[in-house]
């Protein structure tokens, strides 16, 4: 405080003397250098993503002749307007990725915040043994092979929404975050004090703990959102049947076969069907559904950013 | 006897948390546990059974070291674990400085608000999928309709046939993966920058120390034990490669797989498209030990310099 009364003091008297460094800021030449080298960095972290936008409304027929461009000729919906006429498998990948999102992340949620609970306790007598069953896995672990095997052959979950639901819902990382979280802001003696008025373990969790763990589990329950979301490794893995497919899987589907939207079309007759391939607009519609599929967390990231922000701090923290 | 009932005791007094470990105690055993004997197979002649698993496993005939001899005498298996390391430490050691410096840089802006939308603005490729990612990489390099070809025709050169020419990918990779990952990595970076007690810079001040100088003896001095924290854990992690990056953005190409196949690619393709799945096993499983080796080194050196921050 004292020091920053200094300063302002130095700052209104005109100074004569040539050089009064001041500590909170660049000279004013690093300080533009460092806006235009950290902006143009960040401008071009988005400007992927409104190139896209911009080519989702672009005419097809503008493209083919001048490939892509940010300035197009000719602007178009046709894109957008043969997705909602046609895009019934779109509609079933939303579905599907929306689906595995929510009941994923709740399952992730759960198990990840009773399993970090119960050894961010002291008094658990077991927590060391299952502390290591956790964080074992980080360290070592089977590989993609024999885990294949044993989802499909063992819990035969191939080709069930499952198979997209149950190999990400837990993790050592989260329960690492949720650990530390529970460790730091709710003190043994609270629960203590909770089980002296004659609550049981379940209850002190769910009355006493939950509701002040609110920003940890929004931690924890969007990084398993955002992996949800985002995933096409588990549907490559264990999802053939198209009713099944995530959007990001749809989306790879799409990348050398744009007819693929027609599938579990309700436009039944086949001749009908030819002329709507046939003059599908490819390129634009690709380039619609990837804004499609990125729309959702471009605009809610911004808002959620510091959770994330939280858990990554958090979790390179130990204790 | 007294030992069973005093371990029952034990239980029944800890039932609770018991019951709540539950649920993730079968998951980690299915997703976890039961895949580590399973890679057993990586040393049999791996035939499914329709008895189930188990029968498949017992039934299957012993190789041996055949599957790891086999690998290790294919072309791929020098490729593929070159690739990884070199790429990982590439990656490593331009995303750890770039990282660093954009959060020094970021907490040196006066003008706070700036800063935040800059910081925002690199986040978003951390949040984007590779398939994704691949679209927009995509909407450069395309042969005929890409940015690039289109500067290069203006300026009177040759469009360059991006996804068959394998020189350029190195390059490619390298700045998607930094790309994708700086505005994010810098978090932890600028964590412990903003947590340097300010007494420091004021008395540097006072001494008339410049910017520049304070960077120098201060900001940087203070912040390495968690830079070398990071870079360690990094190398820890070094034989481990990101698969989407190495699958989706090459969009699979086989012929970039000299430059793009990796030992997570490797495995995949060994399990879902060529179908050696001993092999394919074999390679997993040399990952994984190597792997744990790599990281109780790493933890061994971390608990050399500073018992505190290691891992375990």
């Amino acid at each position: 405080m004292k020091n920053g009364a200094v300063i302002e003091q130095q700052r209104s008297k005109p100074v004569k003397q040539k050089k009064i460094r001041d500590i909170h800021h660049l000279p004013p030449i690093w300080n533009a250098l460092s806006h235009v080298l950290i902006g143009l960095f960040s401008f071009s972290c988005v400007y992927p993503f409104l190139f896209v936008v911009v080519l989702s409304f672009t005419d097809e027929q503008t493209l083919a002749q001048n490939g892509y461009s940010i300035f197009p000729e000719k602007w178009s919906l046709e894109a957008y307007s043969y997705i909602f006429q046609t895009g019934d498998q779109l509609l079933r990948s939303y579905g599907v990725t929306i689906f595995i999102t929510v009941v994923g992340t709740l399952v992730s949620i759960a198990l990840v915040s009773l399993y970090a609970y119960a050894i961010s306790r002291s008094y658990f007598h077991f927590r060391g043994f299952f502390s290591f069953i956790a964080f074992f896995t980080m360290l070592f672990g089977g590989g993609l092979v024999p885990s294949y095997i044993v989802t499909t052959q063992v819990l035969h979950l191939k080709d069930t929404i499952w198979a997209l639901i149950l190999p990400m819902s837990m993790g050592a990382f989260s329960i690492l975050i949720m650990r530390t979280f529970f460790k730091t802001t709710v003190p043994d003696a609270v629960i203590e004090s909770g089980k002296i008025d004659g609550a049981s373990e379940f209850r002190v969790f769910f009355s006493l703990v939950l509701p002040v763990s609110l920003p940890g589990l929004a931690t924890i329950g969007l990084f398993s959102a955002l992996g949800y979301w985002n995933d096409w490794f588990n549907a490559l893995l264990y999802i053939d049947n198209a009713r099944l497919l995530p959007l990001q899987s749809l989306l790879m589907k799409v990348e050398t076969n744009i007819q693929f939207i027609l599938q579990n079309s309700t436009i039944s007759n086949s001749t009908e069907r030819s002329a709507i391939a046939r003059s599908l607009p490819a390129e634009t519609t690709r380039m619609a559904m990837v804004v499609l599929a990125t729309a959702p967390i471009v605009f809610a990231y911004p808002f959620f950013q510091r959770y994330f922000v939280q858990g990554l701090t958090v979790g390179s923290v130990k204790e | 006897m007294a030992g069973l009932e005093r371990w029952l005791k034990l239980v029944s007094r800890n039932k609770a948390l018991l019951l709540m470990v539950l649920p993730g105690t079968v998951w980690f055993f299915f997703f976890s546990y039961l895949p580590m004997p399973g890679a057993i197979i990586a040393f049999k002649d791996y035939k499914f059974s329709r008895d189930g698993f188990l029968a498949s496993i017992i039934q299957s005939e012993w190789l041996g070291f055949k599957n790891f001899e086999f690998l290790f005498k294919t072309e791929d298996a020098y490729i593929i674990v070159r690739n990884t390391l070199l790429y990982n430490s590439i990656f490593i050691i331009l995303g750890t400085t770039l990282a660093v410096t954009v959060a020094i840089v970021i907490h040196e802006i006066a003008n706070k608000k700036m800063a935040k939308i800059y910081q925002t603005g690199m986040f978003l490729p951390h949040f984007l999928s590779y398939v994704i990612v691949s679209y927009f990489v995509f909407s450069f390099l395309s042969v005929d309709k890409g940015v690039l070809n289109q500067l290069l025709q203006y300026f009177g050169a040759e469009p360059v046939y991006w996804y068959s020419e394998t020189k350029y990918w190195p390059y490619i990779l390298t700045i998607v993966n930094l790309w994708k990952g700086v505005g994010y990595g810098s978090v932890v970076y600028l964590a412990a920058i903003v947590g340097i007690d300010k007494s420091y810079f004021e008395a540097a001040m006072i001494d008339g120390a410049s910017k520049w100088q304070q960077i120098r003896k201060i900001t940087i001095p203070m912040i390495m034990p968690i830079i070398m924290i990071m870079f360690i854990l990094a190398v820890g992690g070094i034989f481990r490669a990101d698969f989407g990056l190495f699958y989706q953005v090459p969009r699979d190409t086989g012929a970039l797989y000299p430059v793009t196949n990796v030992i997570d690619t490797f495995v995949y393709r060994g399990l879902k498209v060529t179908g050696n799945i001993g092999m394919s096993t074999a390679a997993g499983l040399y990952q994984a030990v190597v792997g744990l080796v790599l990281v109780l080194a790493t933890n061994f050196i971390i608990r050399k310099i500073n018992k505190e921050q290691a891992l375990f």
